[in-house]
């Protein structure tokens, strides 16, 4: 580790990423059998469905210091309980509309559908997500 | 909260150490609040690593075990199991993934590191609010509904009897059969459909087990596995099959003819009529839509002339509840549609035939007995062209997918109707010949050898009508030439879609479809005949293109899976299902308009779970604004935890 005093410091971004069991995670699972290389910076929480994620997850992810959250379920049209993802994209579109609302670059929030046989596309989102949160820089609007 | 926490980090061999400083993760994560034990192993998941989880639970006497390997989707059952025989509850081992979602992604041991000292962490902080959960029992009703009555359907229905099982089977058309008793000959051996079908036909009519409900419907289906309630409706019953003799001196008087569905529109029948002599329920059938006589001042001429009296125009539809404990979907396919093929002059020229009305012109029983003619003119066609992959492999017009049965039945076409007419020529236009299965491919050299049948690879482009003939402008890609055929006749090899009512039955039992409307298994590989939704299997071509074979060995599968499923006593539902803290409810009903499985209710003015209809989604935790509701072990406050341990 360098001397945060000698030089700045390269900005690590810290990327909360909700999975959905049954499609991204599976697909983070495949990318993993794959051998795909993609950036550290994003850590999976697992979840049973992307429907469950509560908005508060993300207002909490970023009260505590995240960067930038992911939040990744089946396409719509496949989510393992019909109609999940339905419901997260609804909801999770106005949790977006909110974060801009209270001043957080929106593009900190990101949504994607990767299935289980997208490991490919989930090593593209992750690395796609973090990239965009470096050229934002760290997070400190909703920050404690 | 617990508070004797052990965690093992798994080398697994090199897979994950060569990334991940598995000794660095277990002596950081030792000093962990909480945590009792940690230690890491090369081989978790071995003999000795199992009982290391074993022996490390029983010494310590832990309350909660976080094992830091590869993906739950390998292990967790596992490590689960070696728990409850350490004396620990099951749902208090949780997995953390540091192999595919860490050491095999990432190559900076530091970085690797780090992140898997978070996903661990998570998992503790999950793991410490974890609660003993005991699977839920359910009741079981011995009883399976098998939905469509093709020989899927069929063959489902006989395995299930054969285990003592009670089976309602529901066909929507008025005879049971599908599309197999439509074919001629089979490949590829080329025995007769109606041969190897009608007696298992007959014996479904016989099965004293067996409730057949033809002209019927599934119109809802409530419950869960194990217990579902089915609503079906069918059709009023004009002819009552108990009466009818089957003399068919009512056809005789009908004034009415309308296009005959079981020779694909090439002849006609009557308004009452049976659908072909060998059918099951062997009776007679008033189409009411065709029928001018349901208002008896307009015709009634058939109930005149029937001696049985079996027929009574006031008859209505009616509805049947039933209770069954498995459900099993076989709706078959259809052609894909001729309306579609319009560069083929599909539905514009009489003398372009789609795959199963060549069928029929084959078939002893079929529109010409068994002779093939052109429906044009009636003449014996002596040159024919057939077009494989006609709808299917081409993503930008039409469907994606390999249809996988039509080289087969294109080279059987072909072979037929040399057999028919010895001295005509057939051309078949193919993109590739797969051939995959018994015989298969030895029946396609035989096509090509000798029936002299001319294979072309490449695409039609076009079809017209020019000097009574139809011209076929295609492309021989092998030689590089442009080809132009005046040929007899036309049949073209459509890929297979899912049936017409599948859509609508998916939705009614909550089932998923794939991307080109096929029924989603829950696995496809591992699962490939169980459905997203428990004690619903599929069989038969709803599920993906397959021929006789293999959706008989899928049918017979799917009735294995139903018989095992019913011969428990009670079933185990899994306890991870959602609870409401009733203090915290407002009954604002969020909840329960969120839940897809209809699993809340409003009691009394608080949320109340169905434990046995609740798949522990959490689509009612998303939405709750007071945090009332929650998946069991995957709660809020865990989720919270997880976060600050991942930021910390």
């Amino acid at each position: 580790m360098s001397d945060p005093s000698q030089e700045p410091q390269k900005f690590e971004p810290r990327i909360v990423a909700f999975l959905c069991k049954w499609c991204s995670s599976a697909g983070s699972d495949l990318a993993g059998v794959s051998r795909l290389q993609y950036s550290p910076n994003a850590t999976p929480i697992t979840i049973p469905c992307s429907g469950s994620v509560s908005p508060l997850y993300i207002l909490s992810a970023f009260n505590k210091g995240a960067d930038g959250v992911l939040v990744s379920g089946c396409h719509p049209g496949d989510c393992h309980y019909m109609e999940g993802n339905y419901l997260a994209r609804r909801k999770l579109y106005l949790v977006k509309e909110l974060l801009q609302f209270v001043g957080l670059e929106p593009d900190r929030f990101r949504m994607s559908w990767v299935s289980a046989a997208e490991g490919a596309k989930f090593a593209q989102v992750v690395d796609g997500f973090v990239k965009d949160i470096r050229t934002l820089g760290p997070q400190n609007r909703l920050r404690r | 909260m617990t508070r004797r926490t052990g965690v093992f980090v798994c080398h697994c061999g090199k897979n994950i150490a060569a990334t991940v400083n598995v000794k660095k993760v277990a002596q950081e994560l030792a000093k962990d609040e909480g945590v009792f034990f940690s230690e890491d192993y090369v081989y978790m998941c071995s003999d000795p690593g199992q009982g290391a989880v074993i022996d490390a639970i029983k010494k310590n006497n832990l309350d909660g075990m976080v094992i830091s390997c590869c993906s739950p989707n390998l292990h967790e059952k596992t490590f689960r199991d070696a728990s409850e025989l350490g004396g620990l509850n099951g749902f208090q081992c949780e997995i953390a993934n540091i192999r595919e979602q860490c050491a095999w992604v990432h190559k900076d041991i530091g970085k690797a590191t780090e992140k898997a000292l978070k996903i661990t962490r998570a998992a503790i902080k999950r793991v410490q609010r974890n609660q003993p959960l005991e699977p839920i029992g359910v009741p079981v009703t011995r009883r399976a509904l098998v939905v469509g009555g093709g020989i899927a359907g069929i063959q489902a229905a006989l395995d299930l009897t054969d285990a003592g099982l009670d089976v309602i089977l529901v066909e929507k058309q008025a005879t049971i059969g599908g599309n197999m008793i439509k074919l001629s000959e089979t490949f590829p051996t080329l025995d007769c459909s109606q041969c190897i079908l009608s007696p298992k036909m007959v014996a479904v009519s016989k099965n004293p087990k067996i409730r057949l409900m033809t002209q019927s419907e599934v119109e809802s289906v409530s419950g869960f596995v194990g217990n579902f309630r089915v609503r079906i409706k069918t059709k009023a019953q004009y002819v009552d099959p108990e009466q009818c003799k089957i003399c068919d001196d009512c056809t005789a008087v009908c004034p009415v003819a309308v296009p005959n569905q079981f020779d694909q529109g090439l002849t006609n029948r009557r308004a009452i009529y049976i659908p072909f002599a060998q059918a099951i329920p062997a009776s007679f059938n008033l189409d009411e839509e065709a029928c001018l006589g349901l208002n008896p001042v307009v015709c009634g001429k058939c109930e005149e002339v029937c001696e049985a009296g079996a027929i009574d125009y006031d008859r209505k539809p009616t509805v049947t509840e039933e209770d069954v404990g498995a459900i099993i979907v076989a709706t078959g396919f259809d052609l894909y549609g001729m309306d579609k093929l319009g560069e083929y002059g599909a539905g514009r020229y009489k003398d372009v035939l789609d795959g199963l009305q060549f069928e029929r012109l084959c078939s002893a029983s079929g529109a010409t007995g068994g002779h093939v003619l052109r429906p044009s003119d009636h003449r014996v066609p002596k040159e024919v062209v057939f077009i494989q992959c006609s709808g299917s492999r081409d993503p930008e017009n039409h469907c994606a997918y390999c249809s996988k049965i039509c080289c087969m039945y294109t080279a059987k076409h072909a072979t037929l109707y040399k057999h028919h007419v010895p001295d005509g020529q057939a051309y078949i236009f193919y993109i590739d010949i797969r051939s995959g299965g018994k015989g298969y491919e030895e029946f396609v050299q035989r096509t090509m050898e000798n029936d002299g049948v001319v294979y072309l690879r490449g695409r039609v482009s076009k079809v017209y009508q020019k000097d009574g003939k139809l011209r076929v402008l295609g492309v021989d890609t092998l030689t590089g030439t442009n080809v132009e055929i005046d040929a007899d006749m036309v049949v073209l090899a459509q890929a297979m879609q899912p049936s017409k009512g599948t859509a609508e039955i998916a939705k009614t039992l909550k089932i998923g479809r794939d991307k080109d409307g096929f029924l989603a298994e829950a696995h496809p590989k591992l699962k490939p005949v169980e459905s997203v939704t428990a004690g619903i299997y599929l069989a038969g071509a709803a599920q993906g293109p397959k021929d006789i074979p293999e959706t008989v060995s899928q049918a017979s599968a799917a009735a294995g899976k139903v018989i095992a499923l019913l011969s428990k006593a009670e079933l185990a539902h899994s306890p991870a299902v959602a609870r409401v803290r009733e203090p915290w409810c407002t009954g604002c009903e969020m909840c329960v308009d969120a839940c897809p499985f209809e699993a809340i209710e409003l009691v009394a003015g608080k949320a109340r779970v169905n434990e046995v209809l609740c798949e522990g989604c959490g689509s009612c935790s998303g939405v709750c604004v007071r945090s009332a509701i929650d998946v069991k072990n995957v709660t809020q406050l865990q989720i919270h935890e997880m976060i600050s341990a991942i930021l910390a």
